[in-house]
């Protein structure tokens, strides 16, 4: 139960300025991720919120408090880290109790909130082990049982599931999800993997170089990308992005002639730029099709059949590359040529200086 | 490492694996093991050899005389007393060792200006030559006319000591303390410095703080390499000679002789070849004993 709020925070290290002042409101029982590439501050920010960064500017509050100087024992957040952090020399059991231990809760409660947790994340059989002798799961799950265990207002994960395997990773997810539901706390989850981000977040905020670049539900992130950096880190494969002018627009859209290639129509009601504006046109690979006789032409250059679907990749004749995500009865191979055209109502637009110039609104049937 | 220690440990040699092993060994162990029979098992057995003769080398030729030594040795005193001396001496300086070791190891671990420099001052003692550490204790340190203690005691009032007359264990324990408490700083500093900040930080969130921190979080971790420093130090403490030598030669009386030096006494002040032949032997089987113990203990805290 808590409500976290970031105004105007920043961190500042002798000659780097890691965190450019981030504005953020986070609901109680929300699970945000932070998402975005390594080095832009992720897990800074995160250890700014749990304690263990100082922050040098700004206000941070939990629940209406403000909490720039409470250290991290009284914030009431327990941390989950990448490397479990678990302590060698203990039991599963002492590890889950040393907060409690710590707080001086007397033994028999202690006892009967570790097999609690125990009994959820199914570790009652390990209780008794050290970590060395834990599968890679079992650990990861020890180490949500010790923050589990302290009841806190709010979980905060720094990338968990990376040291995971990919089977496990992925039953981890739901796990995680399902226990935020089931639990009822704010959580905080940093990763720099945008699959996770998409699959668990009710909100998504996607940082860069130290500053929030745009903070969303993950369809959000990925039907308006707010700018450029979003629209290449969301998705994939990758939005392909192509160079081109406004030569006509109207209220129903606008006609944008693209660098090597022909004149494409953009439908949107509203674009924030008139004719002769330069502009970067995107299109995701699942709305790129193969059309004949389309605007954009290339050379298929590998073809990938994955069998429910068909990544054609292929070449322009400006040496830059285009992804199309293809019906796998195409037919198309390696080395055909090939037409396309975006879908004109899912095509994104960014203006010169990379910000989106179109939003849409769409309704979930 | 101590993963990979229990993994292989743990390793058996299938039937399988060993008859495709083709190599035959023998052959490349031999020079070793052949210079190992010649460096270490030819002198042992002459030791065990000689204790059982009479052979003094002031009144040659020497004869057998049957379990004659072992028998003087068990019922002298003088065993007895230097046996009890090496113990206080090993358990002493280990003690002094582990206590400001830890405490030396924790503060050089903090960041300060000068750190550097203080972390080679504090390991600085440990290439001191024994000889010279003793002789610059002794006269310049801890005797009661000229020494630097004796006066810091006169300047607030007190009595100097003359440590080696009145209490010459207690001195022989600080000179060879001075000596090796670098060496548990060294390798338990190397130890707190490999500590997880992860788990550091994990404890912070779980306000565990200052004695609490120590006592849950860093004591364990230095469980194991405290571990090797006992091993380390009782081995090479139970063979200490130099500092006894330089500065008490074994007394006052019997004071400070430790098993070690009885040996010596018995060799080269007796010249009796077969009573330090005897003394010598009695001390390979208790070090073998003890050796026995403290591996096992070091080995399950290793397996940890």
């Amino acid at each position: 139960m808590a409500k976290l709020v970031l105004e105007k925070v920043e961190k500042r290290y002798e000659g780097f300025h890691a965190i450019k002042g981030v504005d953020l409101a986070i609901d109680d029982r929300e699970f945000v991720v932070f998402v975005g590439p390594s080095g832009c501050g992720k897990t800074t920010l995160l250890r700014m919120i749990a304690g263990l960064e100082e922050i040098t500017g700004g206000d941070f509050s939990i629940d209406g408090v403000r909490a720039n100087d409470i250290p991290p024992d009284k914030r009431g957040l327990a941390m989950v880290f990448q490397t479990y952090a678990l302590y060698p020399h203990m039991t599963v059991a002492e590890n889950m109790g040393f907060a409690l231990k710590m707080a001086k809760v007397p033994k028999a409660e202690i006892v009967a909130k570790v097999s609690q947790a125990a009994a959820m994340l199914q570790l009652d059989k390990v209780l008794d082990r050290r970590p060395k002798a834990l599968s890679g799961g079992q650990r990861q799950r020890v180490a949500i049982g010790r923050a589990i265990v302290r009841n806190p207002k709010g979980f905060l994960f720094d990338e968990p599931l990376s040291n995971l395997d990919a089977a496990l990773r992925v039953q981890m997810r739901t796990e995680l999800v399902k226990l935020n539901k089931e639990l009822q706390t704010t959580m905080i989850y940093v990763t720099h993997d945008q699959i996770e981000a998409m699959t668990m977040a009710d909100r998504i905020v996607v940082l860069n170089g130290g500053i929030v670049e745009q903070v969303g539900s993950p369809l959000e992130l990925y039907n308006n990308p707010a700018n450029l950096f979003v629209a290449g880190f969301i998705g994939s494969p990758k939005m392909n992005l192509l160079d081109g002018e406004i030569v006509a627009r109207d209220d129903h859209g606008a006609q944008v002639a693209l660098a090597d290639a022909g004149v494409v129509t953009i439908a949107a009601d509203g674009i924030e730029a008139g004719p002769g504006t330069r502009v970067t046109v995107g299109m995701r690979p699942e709305h790129t099709m193969l059309a004949e006789s389309g605007p954009i032409g290339g050379v298929a250059d590998f073809v990938e059949h994955l069998g429910n679907e068909t990544l054609v990749y292929v070449k322009r004749p400006n040496g830059g590359m285009m992804i199309v995500k293809a019906d796998e009865l195409a037919g198309i191979r390696m080395g055909d040529p090939v037409t396309m055209a975006p879908r004109t109502d899912r095509a994104s637009l960014f203006g010169p200086d990379g910000r989106a110039l179109i939003r849409r609104t769409f309704h979930l049937h | 490492m101590s993963e990979a220690i229990t993994k292989t440990g743990g390793l058996r040699v299938t039937g399988r694996s060993r008859g495709s092993r083709q190599v035959n060994t023998l052959p490349l162990l031999l020079p070793a093991v052949a210079l190992l029979l010649l460096w270490s098992v030819l002198p042992l057995l002459r030791t065990l050899f000689y204790s059982f003769e009479h052979y003094n080398l002031m009144s040659p030729p020497a004869v057998l005389n049957g379990g004659l030594n072992y028998r003087y040795l068990f019922t002298d005193v003088s065993t007895w007393v230097a046996i009890e001396n090496s113990v206080i001496l090993v358990v002493g300086v280990l003690f002094a060792s582990i206590v400001f070791g830890t405490l030396i190891a924790l503060l050089l671990n903090n960041d300060f200006p000068g750190r550097n420099v203080a972390r080679l001052m504090a390991i600085a003692p440990f290439f001191v030559m024994s000889p010279v550490a003793a002789l610059i204790w002794k006269n310049l340190l801890l005797d009661p006319v000229s020494g630097l203690f004796g006066w810091l005691m006169m300047l607030v009032g007190l009595r100097p000591i003359a440590w080696f007359s009145t209490d010459p264990m207690t001195a022989v324990i600080i000179i060879y303390s001075w000596r090796w408490i670098p060496f548990a700083t060294l390798i338990l500093l190397t130890a707190l410095q490999s500590l997880d900040t992860d788990q550091l930080e994990a404890a912070r969130m779980d306000g565990a703080h200052g004695f609490a921190r120590l006592r849950y979080i860093v004591l364990p971790h230095l469980g194991r390499p405290i571990a090797i420093v006992i091993m380390l130090e009782s081995i090479f403490l139970l063979s200490a000679f130099a500092v006894i030598y330089t500065t008490t030669n074994g007394g006052p009386g019997d004071a400070t002789t430790t098993l070690t030096y009885l040996i010596f006494i018995k060799a080269l002040n007796d010249f009796s070849i077969g009573s330090a032949s005897a003394a010598g032997v009695f001390a390979i089987v208790l070090a073998n004993i003890l050796a026995f113990f403290l591996i096992r203990a070091v080995s399950k805290n290793l397996q940890r």
